[in-house]
């Protein structure tokens, strides 16, 4: 759903004013780009869909996998190479991994999970319902039939970069100052309270690995699954608090 | 380019990416056993057992194809494809000698490279979890944790080599090559390579697969050619590291006669380092799940913050 947002937004800056055009281009005879995107833009979707309403906990997490990548392939229509990758390399790479992680570590049964439904649906359909509308309604506001020449070159990692630096620097930081806060905020969270000393967990040696991640509370795994498991700690977003299911 | 040009171009990548992995396991057959004081494979093929790799994939291909019944069907059958084809996928971006020896140059390669070889991970993690087998699961679990803790370390140390080169061509990257780059970016490459290894999950970082205590983690469960396929996807993955900290950190091409022999070059230093993947696995004990983690976040993280730190600073002083 970024995609078009982002896309025209990138191309539309003060670098690539001068090829915004809306004449001589007919919505009607479209090029073998727009019908790829149109397809890839339909396959995002319908993954999108699926994914929210697959009963399948971990199907869902891979269907996201889809969506994104589809979105990933949007970004390289649109000849927003750099932003592709990035896609790909943090909604793929680390956010699916950190969603499938928690899932494993917590739940993740094999077959339909019908009790992690909640009857929220409708709520969440409109929401979602009103968001879409919102954006396309803005979009298609904000740009009618502007014609956006799309040359290569344009959202290549130079120019990302220029125009990120020169023009939308003061978002940039902003964000990473709320970036900065959710880090702190994760640490805040993964401390236990009454803890005066900064809990540093016990040296596991091979001979009593077992009976000191049973002493552990907070062990992530089972302690007959690692017995290294108080090293893990070490990743504050990680803290489950049922251990993995049988099966 | 032409479409023929394209095609020759796409056979070429599919070959490197059919024989290199066999010439790697084989090289590892044959280095674990002299450095074990044994022979190794000896009869297949005649020559000192060259065809043994072949041999095995005809054993693998001859295996049954089991699915658990309790596992989940697709997902299961699909993971050693989304394990193996990225590596696939990334071998078209790594440029080999100069003059455009190279699948198909990309803009942000250096970007391109490390996402694709993310996507790898997610095959195992597919399988760990499809298997309905909790070793399999446990696996799956050792592989995300280790994937998210050694990512950071490999994005950072190759972004000093961006800075250092001011772009993310990879090609771009060689030709902006000196040679104090090696010592320069030394400790980058170290992290690089390091994070890289402990990505495969080759030892002393394959606790996800640890064969003796989790009987081979993700791939419990997988069985002839499916279970082929992942053994090729971890060497096709030692080719793919071995070649991107060739061409980061080790200046790819350049070497004495590099205008006409810079591909030999680019393959000599490949090969060099992976005979050190096989090394290190022969040499150091594996590393417990703790110890993992410890060495990730306390050491690799911030060496590697402060080669970007260094690399900073040297390139203002010089520019």
């Amino acid at each position: 759903m970024t995609a078009p947002v982002l896309g025209p937004g990138l191309a539309a800056g003060p670098l690539a004013a001068g090829s915004l055009s809306s004449q001589g281009h007919s919505f009607l005879s479209p090029t073998g780009v727009e019908i790829v995107f149109v397809l890839v833009g339909l396959a995002v979707l319908g993954a999108a869909v699926l994914s929210v309403t697959t009963r399948q906990l971990v199907h869902a997490a891979l269907w996201l996998v889809v969506a994104l990548g589809g979105l990933a392939v949007e970004f390289l229509l649109l000849t927003a190479e750099f932003i592709a990758w990035v896609q790909v390399l943090i909604y793929i790479g680390s956010v699916v991994v950190l969603v499938l992680f928690g899932l494993m570590l917590t739940r993740a049964p094999i077959g339909r999970s019908p009790d992690a439904d909640s009857r929220n649906r409708p709520v969440a359909l409109g929401t979602a319902a009103a968001a879409a509308a919102t954006l396309v309604t803005l979009v298609v506001d904000a740009f009618r039939t502007t014609w956006v020449d799309l040359d290569a070159g344009t959202g290549s990692a130079r120019a990302t970069g220029s125009s990120l630096f020169r023009h939308w620097v003061l978002p940039f930081e902003a964000l990473s100052v709320l970036l900065l806060a959710a880090l702190v905020g994760a640490i805040v969270l993964s401390r236990r309270d009454g803890d005066r000393t900064p809990p540093r967990p016990p040296r596991p040696r091979p001979g009593r690995a077992v009976s000191a991640a049973r002493r552990t509370p907070a062990a992530p795994v089972a302690p007959t699954a690692t017995p290294a498991a108080p090293g893990t700690s070490a990743n504050p977003a990680t803290n489950p608090a049922t251990p993995p299911q049988e099966r | 380019m032409t479409l023929l040009d394209a095609l020759l171009r796409c056979v070429a990548v599919l070959a490197v990416f059919l024989v290199f992995p066999l010439v790697i396991g084989q090289t590892e057959h044959k280095v674990m056993a002299h450095m074990q004081g044994r022979l190794g494979p000896m009869y297949a093929g005649g020559f000192h057992g060259w065809a043994q790799l072949v041999a095995d994939g005809v054993k693998f291909a001859q295996k049954e194809d089991v699915v658990p019944a309790e596992a989940d069907r697709r997902v299961f059958q699909l993971a050693p494809a989304v394990a193996l084809l990225p590596y696939l996928v990334v071998l078209i971006a790594i440029p080999v000698g100069p003059h455009g020896l190279v699948g198909q140059a990309v803009d942000a390669g250096l970007f391109f490279v490390l996402a694709v070889m993310g996507v790898g991970v997610l095959g195992s993690l597919m399988a760990g979890w499809a298997s309905a087998n909790k070793f399999s699961l446990l696996g799956g679990i050792r592989t995300a944790a280790q994937l998210m803790s050694y990512e950071l370390p490999m994005l950072l140390a190759a972004a000093s080599v961006a800075m250092a080169a001011g772009t993310l061509s990879l090609s771009g990257i060689v030709d902006a090559f000196h040679w104090w780059w090696v010592p320069w970016q030394v400790v980058g490459g170290f992290v690089f390579f390091t994070a890289g290894l402990a990505e495969l999950q080759r030892p002393p970082f394959d606790m996800p697969v640890a064969d003796s205590e989790i009987i081979f983690g993700a791939y419990t469960e997988y069985t002839g050619l499916r279970f082929a396929l992942f053994l090729l996807s971890e060497y096709a993955g030692i080719l793919v590291l071995c070649a991107l900290t060739t061409v980061l950190f080790l200046g790819g091409w350049h070497g004495p006669f590099s205008d006409g022999l810079g591909w030999l070059w680019t393959l000599l230093k490949t090969f060099a380092l992976a005979f050190v993947v096989i090394w290190l696995r022969v040499t150091y004990p594996r590393l417990r799940e703790d110890q993992l983690m410890r060495f990730a976040w306390t050491v690799l993280i911030p060496l590697s913050l402060a080669q970007l730190a260094l690399t900073g600073v040297v390139k203002v002083v010089i520019s």
